[in-house]
């Protein structure tokens, strides 16, 4: 009987060997070799290398993990209280809302964030509309008068959006917000009703329901969705490059320049992948750990 | 236990045919990998009814996209179309079959000036495709004097409102030009001192981005002043912005030639010279210059196109679009090719380019 229903498991057996399993050894294999120098074969020596050689990117790396740090800790502020008013609605508004979350995924992920570029432009929608309602007049009749010296003083035509740090967060928000609502609200949604209702009964306000049984209760949600967050957030290229125009080189960046860049080097490429996956896995763990006691986190 | 394994082994058999499904048939193929919006579809069909092979046309986003797909050997490839430097690295890593020219009767339409280039010096691998200039597209609106220097590209009054382009060899190449020194020097000094400025126009915040193709949009919306990008390009954002207006700096530029290489463990050999053929025939180089706007090495597409622009939209051809398409030789005098640069180079750029990224 049991062996009947692991049949069912090959599937995700082959697949998980085919798609997981066997890139993650070819990477370490990479990320511990070289080609040594001259060689016209595929000979590969051993090298320890590619990892000390990464010391040049701590810059990259900090600013990876701050910025899909914040774009982590956003989606969970706008995340949260969106799920759990969804969750507090009639069935009818679940489905129409959920319908209405998940529509943006519909759409190709470039396309969209193509999309904010033309928004968030020196020319872009949004400053057309600033123009238009006179903010960017505003802005300067007021900034004049704090300008060291208002004869120098250069008027701005526009504000600056694009290329800034904040439009790489913004992206993040907007691609990834949908991995933080669902979580959450499919915990919060299957909550058992009777417990809120036992502690009301004991005397609780709202406020200390939410706080000893709600929260506590959804922290698996909360947990799978950072990590479904945080992962894409920290290995993104595209949302960089785009609306970071190229200004914030982020991790994703530095790894695609290794492989597609004109020095091609896989190597380098696949260590950097390598450190990055395993510093990801030690945050996942220790953040699982905060949830001990409590439903694990699904991890992706 | 053995149902299981009869189940995975199945697996494996569905996943084998899947991926091999597409080259199985009887019929004749040619793989092609060229460049996005580098062809008018219309040939590939034209292609198909007039000889029965079929075509399976494939593009990479660049030369370095292209070469670690061959490297990894994932790509099963028959014709590919890169530039210049990279068939000259591609010809040294011996990864690219000789031609047999007999069954490319066509190449004698190409003019000689494109033959003998410096990646090909003995004409045995490669047809060229098309060719063209890199240069400066400004918005004429939003200068205060035409441009004629690679300065602009480094100049702090035009600052947030310079694209520069997103591809190592490019970006140190203009800076290099601007310096006065080669494209192609391997003198690590003149790298750096390159690096150097354009690390330092990038602090003083003159780029408002480094792009590849969001060019387009950004200087069609006239969201930037200054960019450097490719003629052929140029002349597609003109259609919907008149104000654009493209310059060949006077210190000199690069001059980029794509030639249709056949890869050295091809398939379909026979095939890829036949289609090869037919691309550089006069009458699919006149339709794919009318379609790409980079002109064609076919001599005779060449002279015939203005006549044939006329015949086909019913107005004359603008003498300067015609030039910017088709650079005259006094303006090639002025440019280089690209090499293919020694490994060491490479690396070189490949760093500094890191931490041209990295700091900011």
């Amino acid at each position: 009987m049991k062996n009947k229903r692991s049949l069912f498991a090959v599937p995700y057996i082959v697949w998980m060997a085919f798609l997981v399993v066997i890139p993650i050894i070819i990477m370490v294999v990479y990320a511990f070799t070289t080609v040594p120098a001259g060689a016209t074969d595929d000979s590969l020596t051993f090298t320890l290398s590619n990892f000390t050689s990464m010391g040049n990117y701590t810059v990259v790396f900090t600013r990876s993990f701050k910025l899909a740090l914040i774009a982590t800790l956003v989606c969970l502020l706008i995340g949260y209280p969106i799920s759990y008013m969804i969750a507090k609605e009639g069935p009818r508004f679940q489905r129409i809302a959920m319908v209405l979350i998940m529509l943006p995924m519909w759409i190709n992920f470039l396309l969209r964030t193509y999309s904010w570029m033309s928004i968030l432009e020196n020319n872009g929608l949004l400053n057309q509309f600033f123009r238009a309602i006179g903010l960017i007049d505003l802005y300067n009749s007021i900034a004049i008068h704090f300008a060291a010296d208002p004869a120098a003083y250069q008027p701005i035509t526009y504000f600056q959006m694009m290329g800034t740090s904040g439009a790489v967060v913004l992206g993040m928000v907007y691609n990834y917000l949908p991995f933080m609502i669902l979580p959450i609200y499919s915990v919060i949604v299957k909550l058992d009703h009777s417990l809120v209702e036992a502690a009301h009964d004991l005397g609780a306000n709202s406020i200390v329901v939410f706080r000893k049984v709600i929260f506590p209760l959804s922290l698996p949600g909360v947990l799978s969705g950072i990590t479904m967050v945080f992962v894409p957030s920290v290995s993104t290229f595209a949302i960089s490059r785009l609306l970071g125009g190229g200004n914030q080189m982020l991790l994703g960046d530095l790894i695609e320049l290794q492989f597609t860049g004109g020095a091609y080097n896989p190597h380098l490429g696949a260590a950097i992948a390598m450190v990055m996956m395993v510093i990801v896995v030690v945050c996942m763990w220790v953040m699982n750990h905060f949830g001990e006691g409590e439903e694990q986190a699904v991890m992706l | 236990m053995k149902k299981k394994l009869a189940l995975a082994l199945a697996t494996v058999l569905a996943c084998g045919l899947l991926f091999t499904g597409c080259s199985g048939g009887s019929g004749r193929v040619v793989n092609v990998c060229s460049w996005g919006e580098y062809i008018d579809t219309d040939l590939i069909t034209q292609f198909e009814e007039e000889t029965g092979i079929t075509v399976n046309y494939q593009t990479a986003d660049s030369n370095e996209i292209l070469y670690s797909q061959l490297k990894n050997g994932g790509a099963n490839y028959d014709v590919i179309v890169p530039s210049d430097y990279m068939i000259a690295r591609l010809i040294e890593e011996d990864m690219l079959a000789e031609l047999n020219y007999d069954n490319i009767p066509n190449y004698s339409k190409i003019d000689d000036a494109y033959k003998g280039l410096s990646f090909d010096p003995e004409n045995k691998y490669t047809v060229p495709y098309s060719w063209g200039t890199l240069g400066i597209i400004y918005n004429t609106t939003m200068v205060d004097e035409p441009i004629t220097s690679w300065n602009a590209m480094f100049d702090t009054a035009y600052a947030d409102n310079v694209l520069m382009i997103n591809n190592s060899r490019d970006a140190l190449g203009i800076a290099l030009l601007s310096l006065g020194y080669s494209v192609n020097t391997t003198d690590e000094a003149q790298i750096r001192e390159a690096y150097e400025k354009l690390a330092k126009a990038k602090a003083d915040g003159v780029y408002q981005g480094w792009v590849m193709d969001e060019v387009f949009q950004k200087m069609e919306q006239g969201n930037a002043a200054i960019a450097a990008y490719y003629a052929g390009d140029y002349l597609t954002m003109l259609e919907s912005n008149p104000d654009l207006a493209y310059v060949v700096p006077e210190e000199g530029s690069n001059w980029f030639v794509d030639a249709m290489c056949v890869l050295k463990d091809a398939e379909h050999k026979e095939e890829a010279e036949e289609w090869i053929n037919f691309i550089c025939g006069t009458e699919a180089s006149l339709a794919n210059m009318d379609y790409i706007w980079y002109a064609s090495p076919n001599a005779e597409a060449l002279e015939q196109y203005p006549a044939y622009y006329e015949e086909t939209y019913g107005e004359p051809l603008d003498q300067e679009l015609y030039e910017i398409m088709a650079a005259p030789q006094d303006v090639l005098d002025r440019c280089e090719v690209y090499e293919n640069l020694p490994a060491d180079t490479l690396t070189l750029y490949n760093d500094l380019w890191v931490e041209l990224g990295v700091g900011n």
